[in-house]
């Protein structure tokens, strides 16, 4: 289902939990929504769904608007973050429950109901109840009900949050196979980042209320359009005066504007690790934490504290040592604007051509 | 200390549940089976618990009925408005805070012969106070809070989730009523409907206010037992009485055994 939303607003009271909310999901696309908590996210998927009626904007499926449609007409299959099983009914029943309501033949349901719990791995698990079940299994029951009656557009609120990371990992993946092969339009809300970056198509990032900025994770990871986007996405340090760094001296002309850098953006170690030496300055490991898959390394660089990553593979780096750092490139932004600036000097000043 | 309180407990409970219940007992049968099947044979006795029976009945069906509903609306209707629930709620719990006569003088006072109101139903032939429709309106405002105190906070435990689900499935909410909520309230109507039986039954107060107390005509079992007392017809007395206490012992029995069945599900 192509989805279109313009302008939505949602006030409870005098707050205001959604504001101008606009934004385009094309036909067989997986959206996140990705923000902080009370941001709004489960608001715009209950209107979406038909739960909750917006204050003001419009809500189009297909170029229809549906603001009045009841969430029984509009086609729509729901996740519930902690499921909502009907917790009385068999997994067969729970799955069921859409195709009977549509009075649909007994072995026509049997046969949609048989294939979705096999599909979604639950099979032998038909005539168990929801307190019978783990979490994960829970999960896809919740999944497998939504899917029964077809429908056109997927919504999942936090679909993961209650299982434990490992599983988690192996629900998401499946999750993204299954809506891929099924074709669903589909829209899920998460906390994490990494499980948007790593499922969705495109993600859209909630703040406040507001849409902060909508694009494919490599594109919001590359070209944040608000610090807040910045700074939510990936890891970063603030640096208030980003013109102390090397090759970062022409930030001057930008006064009251500071700089966020990602550690990805840093490189430390010994002068000879380094291509072009004069771009690097001296700084000093103040602390360094193992993360399971590389070094976590925070180096003092004049009075600004900035966090890298360095590789398992290479030396070792103690606290206290006089080290190299580079940073590729900063991204700068005060209360008007934003950009992106490389590092001045990283240019090879003596460039040898074979 | 709990030396000595485990016997006091005891000693109170004698006191109060056990010896009144042997008193009854015997007393009904002061003068063997036949006593007490005389007692309850007589015409007045025979039309005051066919009185009490048909006041549960319709008490308990409206008081059910009324009761689910307000409850559902009181947790689930978003247009209600808080401050129109919160009204409602407070009025809910009138009957607890008011005493059953005071509630009967009331619906004298609203609906007597020499009021407006009554004089209305009367003229249409529809006489209410002294009459059947008082004695029920003065029982459902005694009862009223039971089922809706009952079920309301099942619903508030279960939340809106499971029935929004069956919304975005296609059902609508009757369909939702009845396969979704039904199943989880149940056991609290079942508690509601026992709690409700046992005080229709047992409600002395407000019907006798309202009913006159007419003998043969709007006289109940609680308050055929009164007169009885008042006339020194102690066989009598006691024989009605424990009729209504085996009948309110059965009930607690039932509503254990719902209580039960409430906790597993
Ligand atoms: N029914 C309601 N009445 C009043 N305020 C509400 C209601 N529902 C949500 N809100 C408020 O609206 C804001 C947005 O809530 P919402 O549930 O959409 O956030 P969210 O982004 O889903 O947060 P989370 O990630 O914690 O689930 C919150 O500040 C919340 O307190
Ligand atoms: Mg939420």
């Amino acid at each position: 289902m192509q989805i279109e939303v313009r302008n939505l607003n949602k006030s409870f009271g005098d707050f205001h939990a959604v504001r101008n909310v606009s934004f385009n999901v094309e036909k067989g696309h997986l959206i996140g929504l990705l923000g902080p908590s009370g941001g709004g996210k489960t608001s715009i998927l209950r209107m979406l769904a038909g739960l909750e009626s917006p204050s003001s904007g419009d809500i189009v499926f297909e170029g229809k608007r549906v603001n009045e449609l009841p969430p029984q007409e509009r086609g729509i299959g729901f996740v519930f973050q902690n499921y909502a099983l009907f917790k009385h009914m068999t997994v067969f029943d729970n799955v069921a429950f859409g195709l009977k309501v549509k009075k649909q033949a007994k072995e026509r349901i049997r046969a949609r109901v048989m294939e979705l719990i096999e599909l979604t791995g639950l099979k032998g698990f038909e005539h168990r109840y929801p307190h019978q079940l783990s979490g994960g299994q829970r999960q896809r029951v919740a999944f497998a009900r939504a899917l029964a009656p077809e429908p056109q557009l997927l919504l999942l609120d936090e679909p993961f949050a209650a299982i434990d990371a490992k599983i988690r990992q192996e629900l998401r993946s499946w999750l993204k196979d299954m809506i891929e092969r099924l074709g669903i339009t589909s829209i899920f809300v998460t906390h994490d980042q990494d499980e948007a970056i790593e499922v969705a198509d495109e993600i859209m990032i909630i703040s406040k209320g507001r849409l902060e900025q909508k694009g494919t994770p490599w594109d919001i990871y590359k070209n944040p359009q608000t610090q807040f986007v910045a700074s939510f996405i990936g890891e970063s340090t603030i640096v208030e005066d980003v013109s102390k760094l090397k090759g970062f001296a022409n930030a001057t002309s930008w006064p009251d504007t500071k700089a966020l850098i990602r550690p990805e953006y840093i490189e430390v170690g010994r002068l000879s690790e380094f291509r072009i030496p004069s771009a690097t300055e001296r700084g000093r490991v103040k602390h360094i934490h193992f993360r399971g898959s590389e070094w976590l390394v925070e180096v003092e660089v004049g009075s600004n504290l900035l966090i890298t990553y360095r590789s398992l593979e290479k030396d070792i780096l103690h606290p206290g040592e006089e080290v190299s750092v580079l940073v590729h490139r900063a991204y700068l932004f005060n209360e008007s604007d934003s950009w992106i600036m490389e590092n001045a000097l990283k240019e090879d000043p003596m460039p040898i051509h074979i | 200390m709990k030396k000595l309180w485990i016997p006091l407990t005891y000693v109170v409970f004698l006191v109060l549940l056990i010896a009144p219940l042997i008193k009854i007992f015997t007393g009904a049968w002061a003068n063997g089976w036949g006593g007490f099947i005389e007692a309850v044979a007589r015409p007045q006795s025979l039309h005051a618990l066919w009185m009490t029976f048909l006041i549960t009945i319709i008490v308990t069906v409206i008081n059910t009925l009324f009761g689910v509903m307000l409850a559902l609306y009181l947790v689930r209707a978003d247009w209600l408005g808080r401050r129109m629930k919160q009204l409602l709620n407070s009025v809910v719990d009138l009957p607890f805070a008011v005493s059953p006569v005071i509630g009967g003088l009331m619906i004298v006072l609203l609906l007597g012969p020499n009021t407006v109101l009554g004089a209305f139903f009367e003229d249409a032939g529809f006489k209410v106070v002294y009459a059947m429709p008082g004695m029920i309106i003065a029982t459902l405002f005694v009862t009223f809070p039971l089922m809706v105190r009952e079920v309301m906070p099942v619903l508030q435990e279960i939340g809106a989730q499971q029935e929004e689900a069956a919304s975005t499935l296609g059902a609508y909410s009757w369909y939702t009523f009845w396969h979704v909520t039904w199943p989880s309230i149940r056991w609290g109507v079942i508690y509601g409907i026992v709690l409700t039986v046992a005080r229709c039954m047992g409600e002395f107060g407000a019907v006798l206010v309202v009913s006159g107390n007419i003998i043969n005509k709007t006289q109940t079992a609680t308050t055929l037992v009164y007169q009885d007392v008042e006339n020194f017809n102690v066989i009598a007395a006691n024989s009605l009485a424990l009729i209504l206490a085996a009948v309110s012992v059965g009930l607690l029995l039932l509503m254990e055994w719902a209580k039960k069945r409430k906790e597993v599900h």
